[in-house]
């Protein structure tokens, strides 16, 4: 079996213009990543540029309120350009850098990486073109604007569902085009290896730092990790200083969409079977012959129709649990949230609150819950009031076409 | 030798492509007669994935076509069984790694034995991968088709070693599609198989003109062309016979030299 691999899943299914590429990627990394000079210019970066270490905050009054577990949220939020997608960015550009590399590429959903990316190529100075499907960039206008400031071209994908898959595949394509110059910055744990390995490292300070500011505080581990999933990078990172500490929970929340007994969801683990795709091998929604499958979720971040191979793993070793949160759990815990803490939160993050709010009723006092709040809520504030105001006419009407008028005119947001 | 191999047996080999299930699952057949008798000398029949990434815009848009048809594997195979009623050309599946996993390794390569495909090509399947399929193929004497591309390099020697039928030469960085031009230096990478291997040497990626069809058969073993004829397809759907038999002609008639 090749390298890469998490059980039997991740490894390098890839065509083989791009193989010379990704060992020399990997090989180029193992270098840096033990590198003295490469390390201390990517955490002052992360320090100076990102605003790390993100705050570990104990939510109180969510906490009373839910009259259970403590909670605290891990504040990926108020990261440079309001998301964990920072982290993995400056760790690949800077990496691409030292490389040699002039240009670098990448796909985004709705637009976060899209803007992190955009931003890590201004400030180290690169070149930088993003895929974006074609829906998306309707929808997210806004963060289409701000890539452009930042220098990017923003170019739309025609192709398949017009949406993050596609923008995958697109990217993929550009990169088989030109390599000599040009990386490829993945933006989650996903993909051939070694992107999976790199985006995890690149993210698991997110766990490093809770781990030592928990015990600062509590002096004490976590009873439980929570995070959501599309790809999975806001969870590995969040998991994987836990992942030996066999008494600490670890809960990934996928995209339930409109309840996975329907077709629109995201949940590649609940609903999805073992298959081979983007580079990987994983669990994907697919079926008809082993056809990829249109994915849906209010959240764009997580409207992807796999995950990464290291989360395969842990789901099937039974390390990590896997749950589906719907959309309308989703804004429940997004407003819940906005109203309890003063916190607008990302509508991906909100299906980890919501799984949060489920759990820490039933838990005891002195129990600890983490959440890591993965984005910043500004760029779903319009689509969540959309979302509502469809909903509340569905309710007034009775009319069941309301949900599918919320889904084919775009009423999302995301990563 | 393998079925596949012994078509380069009577000079350079020409290789067409075309998506099954475009427009339809009897005009696929009869297109690959016309294709046969046209002079083809192997014949790739495209499997069809939601999201092909070695493909072009082109081929793309074959795909979604035919899988908008409603076409799947098994109707494939029923295809490839009734153009074995009529036509002995040596055939070749292209296609990803997902739907033969998914309908299972063993099945999808027993049934590739028992209608008579003879070689499969898989563009995701790089040679870290291919000991997924390269058991299972070689019991149903089906040949895995391996990929050589410009950025090989050093990867060359490795892969032309352990190929099977034919060695697929990818002319140009990139994604399949037709191009004015191929850059690489073809010669180069061909004297590096041949310090290895005697397994024929066929180029694509880009070619579509018989000038194209020409320069490559002085260099290489075959040439194999796709978005050229799925261009005509496109254009001219239930009616494209008569074009293809033409084009196929034309182009296997270039590689004479």
């Amino acid at each position: 079996m090749s390298k890469g691999r998490y059980g039997e899943y991740g490894g390098q299914y890839i065509p083989e213009t791009l193989m010379n590429e990704l060992l020399n990627l990997e090989k180029q990394y193992d270098f840096y990543k033990n590198d003295s000079e490469f390390q201390e210019e990517l955490t002052s970066l992360l320090a100076e540029y990102a605003g790390r270490p993100s705050l570990l905050y104990f939510a109180e009054k969510m906490t009373e309120d839910l009259g259970g577990a403590k909670i605290y949220l891990k504040r990926e939020d108020l990261n440079h350009t309001g998301s964990h997608k920072i982290n993995n960015v400056l760790g690949q550009v800077l990496l691409a850098k030292k490389m040699g590399k002039t240009r670098v590429i990448a796909e985004t959903g709705a637009g976060q990486h899209g803007v992190a990316t955009a931003t890590a190529a201004a400030f180290l100075g690169m070149d930088c073109e993003i895929f974006m499907g074609e829906e998306d960039t309707k929808r997210q206008s806004l963060n289409v604007y701000r890539m452009e400031l930042l220098g990017a071209k923003v170019n739309p994908v025609y192709s398949g569902t017009k949406t993050l898959k596609d923008a995958v595949n697109e990217t993929m394509r550009e990169w088989t085009t030109r390599v000599h110059d040009t990386h490829y910055v993945l933006g989650s744990v996903m993909g051939p290896h070694p992107f999976p390995m790199i985006v995890r490292d690149f993210q698991s300070v997110i766990s490093e730092e809770i781990k030592s500011q928990l015990f600062e505080i509590e002096r004490s581990l976590p009873t439980a990790v929570v995070a959501c999933v599309g790809g999975g990078s806001n969870a590995i990172g969040s998991f994987y200083n836990f992942i030996d500490e066999s008494k600490v929970k670890l809960v990934g929340c996928e995209a339930g969409g409109e309840g996975i007994d329907t077709e629109y969801h995201a949940a590649s683990l609940t609903k999805g079977e073992v298959g081979i795709f983007h580079g990987m091998k994983s669990y994907f929604c697919q079926g008809n012959y082993g056809q990829i499958a249109p994915v849906y979720s209010i959240s764009a971040g997580l409207d992807y129709p796999g995950i990464g191979p290291e989360h395969a793993y842990l789901h099937d070793v039974k390390r990590a649990e896997y749950v589906p949160i719907t959309d309308a759990e989703a804004v429940e815990g997004f407003e819940y949230l906005a109203k309890c803490e003063g916190i607008i939160c990302a509508i991906e993050s909100a299906h980890a609150i919501a799984q949060a709010m489920k759990m820490a009723k039933i838990m005891n006092k002195d129990d600890i819950i983490v959440v890591c709040l993965s984005g910043r809520g500004d760029k779903d504030a319009e689509s969540i009031q959309k979302y509502k105001l469809a909903k509340s006419n569905n309710n007034s009407t009775n009319n069941n076409n309301n949900n599918n008028a919320n889904r084919d005119n775009g009423y999302v947001g995301g990563i | 030798m393998s079925k596949i191999t012994e078509a380069f047996s009577n000079g350079k080999a020409f290789i067409p492509f075309l998506t099954a299930g475009d427009p339809s699952k009897e005009k696929t057949i009869e297109f690959i007669l016309a294709m046969d008798e046209a002079g083809a000398d192997i014949i790739e029949i495209g499997i069809p994935f939601s999201d092909p990434i070695a493909e072009g815009p082109v081929i793309q848009n074959a795909n979604l076509r035919a899988l908008a048809n409603g076409i799947h594997t098994d109707d494939i195979f029923d295809m490839v069984r009734d153009v074995r009623r009529k036509s002995n050309v040596p055939l070749a599946f292209l296609t990803y790694i997902n739907p033969v996993f998914y309908y299972g390794y063993e099945k999808f390569f027993k049934k590739c034995k028992e209608v008579g495909v003879n070689g499969i090509i898989i563009p995701d399947l790089p040679y870290e991968e291919k000991e997924e399929v390269v058991d299972v193929a070689a019991k149903y004497d089906v040949d895995l088709i391996s990929l050589i591309a410009p950025t090989s390099d050093d990867r060359i020697k490795m892969i032309a070693k352990t190929s099977k039928g034919f060695i697929y030469l990818v002319s140009s960085m990139g994604v399949t599609g037709v191009r004015s031009e191929i850059k690489t230096d073809l010669q180069d990478i061909i004297r590096e198989i041949r310090k290895v291997t005697d397994v024929p040497v066929a180029v694509g990626f880009g070619i579509n003109t018989p000038e194209q069809s020409k320069n490559i058969a002085k260099l290489a073993d075959g040439v194999i062309v796709g978005s050229a004829i799925v261009k005509i397809i496109e254009k001219y759907g239930d009616d494209a016979t008569h074009y293809i038999k033409e084009y196929v002609a034309t182009m296997k008639d270039a590689t004479r030299i």
